[in-house]
């Protein structure tokens, strides 16, 4: 017999030397209590939490937790349903409805998590004979959508415009064509020339999609993301979004003003052949979106945050994935797995919580620190911060 | 329409650049193997090759594609159509 789990030896391998220097397993991380959005208990230690998503810190917020409990009592813990059978409530349609106010859209479609929404959009719209034109540096969750579906991929390298232009212009004319990008970029943080690029997928005839996950609530003037703070979101056919991080819950979902969109819930197979989301998770997201309408105040906040630490740790002499702050996503660059492992532990030892990001999820080979930031952040804290990074990179030798 | 030959040596031409090895060239050569390349690596050299021949070569193709005999084939192929 062959052992199917033998393909994973080398990875074994990997994390057993990794774990006999001494470090704790970076990916095994317990939180025992959660204090609010920026503060846990780990290894029976406060936690300061610098890697979340949770953006717009909602996870707490009264009027959101209380929605959701009204809506548990009211509706029950569950669909025990797939949407176009008996997985449809009420609070499922508000959600929606929150959706189309706050960007404004005609359309909105809620997807059971934000790696679905992409995964069905993208292997429905993109059949064979079809084109996905995508950069190399996009998400797992849309390379599989490219995978389920049976188009041709074209990859073009990071954020280049010209390269998207040639290979646009190189594919058949008559052709469909589908266009994936994403408005911030989850590992370095950096955000994409959306302007240009949905200039040059539009005079080449290619459909686009941006998928805003790490910039809704965010970035723009209403949160909509980095297409409507470039000014080209009405130029966009589709954009993808998730709740599981400014929204502060679970679930995905695509908005759109194709007039023929609806068609979508039915010949979606990620959408049709799974149960719908908890009545109590969508009442907690649609408090959430139609607050995140208005909190200006507290997206100026996170951008003072973001800032403040990415000229911190810059001025530390840590090496960041983007010469200023473009998201709340600030990473620091670590020259290999095992002195990554190890600051990441000297900082949790230091009471600090951030991502260690490792390939193959990570672009040219880069183990990376990833920090995300929360509106909830104080700026005593972003302080306090800046000197665990301080202390943690001088004990391992990182600065 | 350019001979094998001709078809290999531009190939080989092409990899020159990002043949950090000095592997010695061949038409059973491998790009994972031999040449020992990561993705990033393939996905420049792809673009150098799409870039020269004025074509694209997919994902799905990429897949299919393990050796320079294999590649000088699958670029010659696209070239015809």
């Amino acid at each position: 017999m062959t052992d199917l789990l033998s393909k994973f030896d080398p990875l074994i391998q990997e994390r057993e030397t990794l774990l006999a220097t001494g470090v704790k397993d970076p990916f095994s991380l317990v939180m025992e209590e959660v204090k609010s959005p920026t503060v846990a208990v780990c290894n029976g230690k406060e936690t300061i939490l610098l890697g979340t998503y949770n953006y717009m810190g909602m996870t707490f917020d009264d009027d959101v937790r209380e929605a959701g409990i009204t809506a548990l009592k009211n509706f029950g813990s569950g669909t025990t349903g797939s949407r176009v059978l008996n997985g449809t409530y009420s609070p499922h349609k508000d959600c929606e409805e929150a959706l189309k106010e706050f960007y404004a859209m005609d359309h909105a479609m809620v997807f059971s998590t934000g790696y679905q929404a992409n995964l069905g959009i993208i292997s429905t719209l993109a059949g064979k004979g079809d084109y996905v034109i995508l950069d190399i540096d996009s998400h797992a969750s849309i390379y599989d959508g490219c995978a389920l579906g049976n188009a041709e991929v074209v990859a073009f390298r990071h954020n280049d415009v010209e390269a998207l232009e040639k290979r646009l212009k190189r594919l058949p004319a008559d052709a469909g064509k589908l266009v994936v990008l994403e408005g911030v970029y989850s590992m370095l943080g950096d955000v994409a020339p959306l302007k240009e690029m949905i200039r040059v997928c539009k005079e080449n005839g290619a459909m686009t999609l941006v998928d805003e996950a790490h910039s809704m609530g965010f970035i723009g003037e209403n949160g909509r993301g980095v297409s409507e703070e470039q000014g080209v979101i009405d130029d966009v056919d589709f954009i993808i979004g998730t709740f599981s991080k400014s929204v502060g819950t679970v679930g995905g979902f695509c908005v759109s003003n194709h007039p023929k969109f609806e068609i979508m819930r039915l010949v979606c197979r990620p959408y049709v052949f799974t149960a719908s989301l908890p009545p109590s998770v969508m009442a907690t997201a649609s408090t959430s979106i139609r607050k995140l309408m208005h909190s200006g105040n507290k997206r100026a906040h996170l951008w003072e945050n973001s800032k403040k630490l990415h000229k911190g740790l810059r001025d530390l002499g840590f090496e960041l994935g983007t010469s200023e702050a473009q998201s709340a996503i600030i990473a620091v660059i670590m020259p290999d797995l095992e002195r990554g492992a190890m600051m990441w532990q000297a900082l949790l030892a230091e009471g600090l919580y951030v991502n260690l990001a490792r390939p193959p999820a990570t672009p040219a080979n880069m183990t990376l620190l990833r920090c995300s930031l929360c509106a909830e952040h104080t700026s005593e804290q972003v302080d306090q911060i800046l000197g665990m990074f301080e202390a943690a990179g001088k004990a391992v030798g990182a600065i | 329409m350019a001979s094998r030959e001709e078809m290999m040596a531009k190939i080989e031409k092409l990899i020159g650049p990002f043949n950090n090895k000095g592997v010695e060239l061949k038409d059973a050569t491998t790009f994972a193997g031999d040449l020992e390349w990561d993705s990033l690596t393939v996905m420049d050299f792809v673009a150098a090759v799409e870039d020269e021949f004025d074509i694209i070569i997919t994902m799905n193709m990429q897949a299919e594609i393990e050796t320079v005999g294999q590649l000088a084939d699958a670029v010659a192929k696209l070239m015809d159509s």
